[in-house]
């Protein structure tokens, strides 16, 4: 099998569509029968990815490459950046406003949360440029 | 047991049904956040959060069914996302209880 893309656009501030580009690839790994627990490694990840380009990216773009060895999610945009990464990836640490966390949202586990799902994570960020996160999933 | 079965209980209403499947715990949480992260599969997710994003992350983390308690309703975006996909109940009941029955019936 050689490798499938898909590409998605997020908008900003569009709580009520997140979760879209993360269901679709959920269902396209069901439908090509990977391992249920690669799926909701896949699923969580990408879904707190897109969440997090939502509330504090205003929004970019998801290109994932799926392979039977490998999935590979890169999310990019052009927003804020991330001043301090390592603040970022501690558990309970947000910079998401009272709105957002009234949404169930903003209890700082989304970056945690993909480091512990992912098989890598590696993030490019560049404060007033944007940021751009890839995860790695090994499915073997 | 399954969520159909759970469903029966007379404390619950259905609002939206699904393929019945098997249910084997209770997790309740209102953070999504931390949902997303702790929710485990197969679990009867009990919460007072109603919005679309609950059947996102519910979706996702492969949860048996949500159980919105408090007599809390679900928007109607997320019952309409819900279709196909989740099992949606309700409950007059505090959480800790709605959790505490439907966990001495697992």
């Amino acid at each position: 099998m050689s490798a499938l893309v898909q590409t998605y656009t997020v908008d900003a501030s569009d709580f009520s569509g997140a979760g879209e580009a993360s269901g679709n690839v959920k269902k396209t790994l069901k439908t090509l029968g990977f391992a249920p627990d690669v799926i909701r490694r896949v699923s969580i990840a990408m879904y707190e990815a897109e969440i997090n380009m939502v509330i504090h990216a205003n929004g970019g773009t998801i290109t994932v490459t799926i392979s039977p060895e490998e999935i590979c999610a890169v999310f990019d945009d052009v927003g804020p950046g991330i001043p301090d990464v390592d603040q970022a990836m501690q558990e309970g640490w947000s910079t998401a406003t009272e709105e957002v966390r009234g949404l169930g949202f903003g209890a700082g586990m989304g970056l945690p949360n993909i480091k512990k799902y992912a098989d890598v994570l590696d993030i490019k960020t560049t404060v007033g440029v944007g940021t751009t996160l890839t995860l790695k999933f090994f499915t073997r | 047991m399954t969520v159909h079965e759970i469903a029966k209980m007379t404390e619950l209403e259905t609002v939206q049904m699904e393929e019945d499947r098997q249910a084997d715990r209770v997790f309740c949480c209102d953070m999504l956040s931390i949902a997303m992260a702790r929710a485990p599969e197969d679990s009867v997710w009990v919460t007072v959060m109603g919005n679309k994003n609950v059947i996102a992350v519910a979706s996702l983390t492969d949860v048996a069914c949500v159980v919105i308690a408090e007599g809390y309703d679900f928007d109607q975006d997320a019952v309409d996302a819900a279709k196909g996909k989740v099992t949606l109940l309700k409950s007059s009941l505090p959480v800790f209880e709605t959790a505490s029955l439907i966990h001495q019936k697992l």
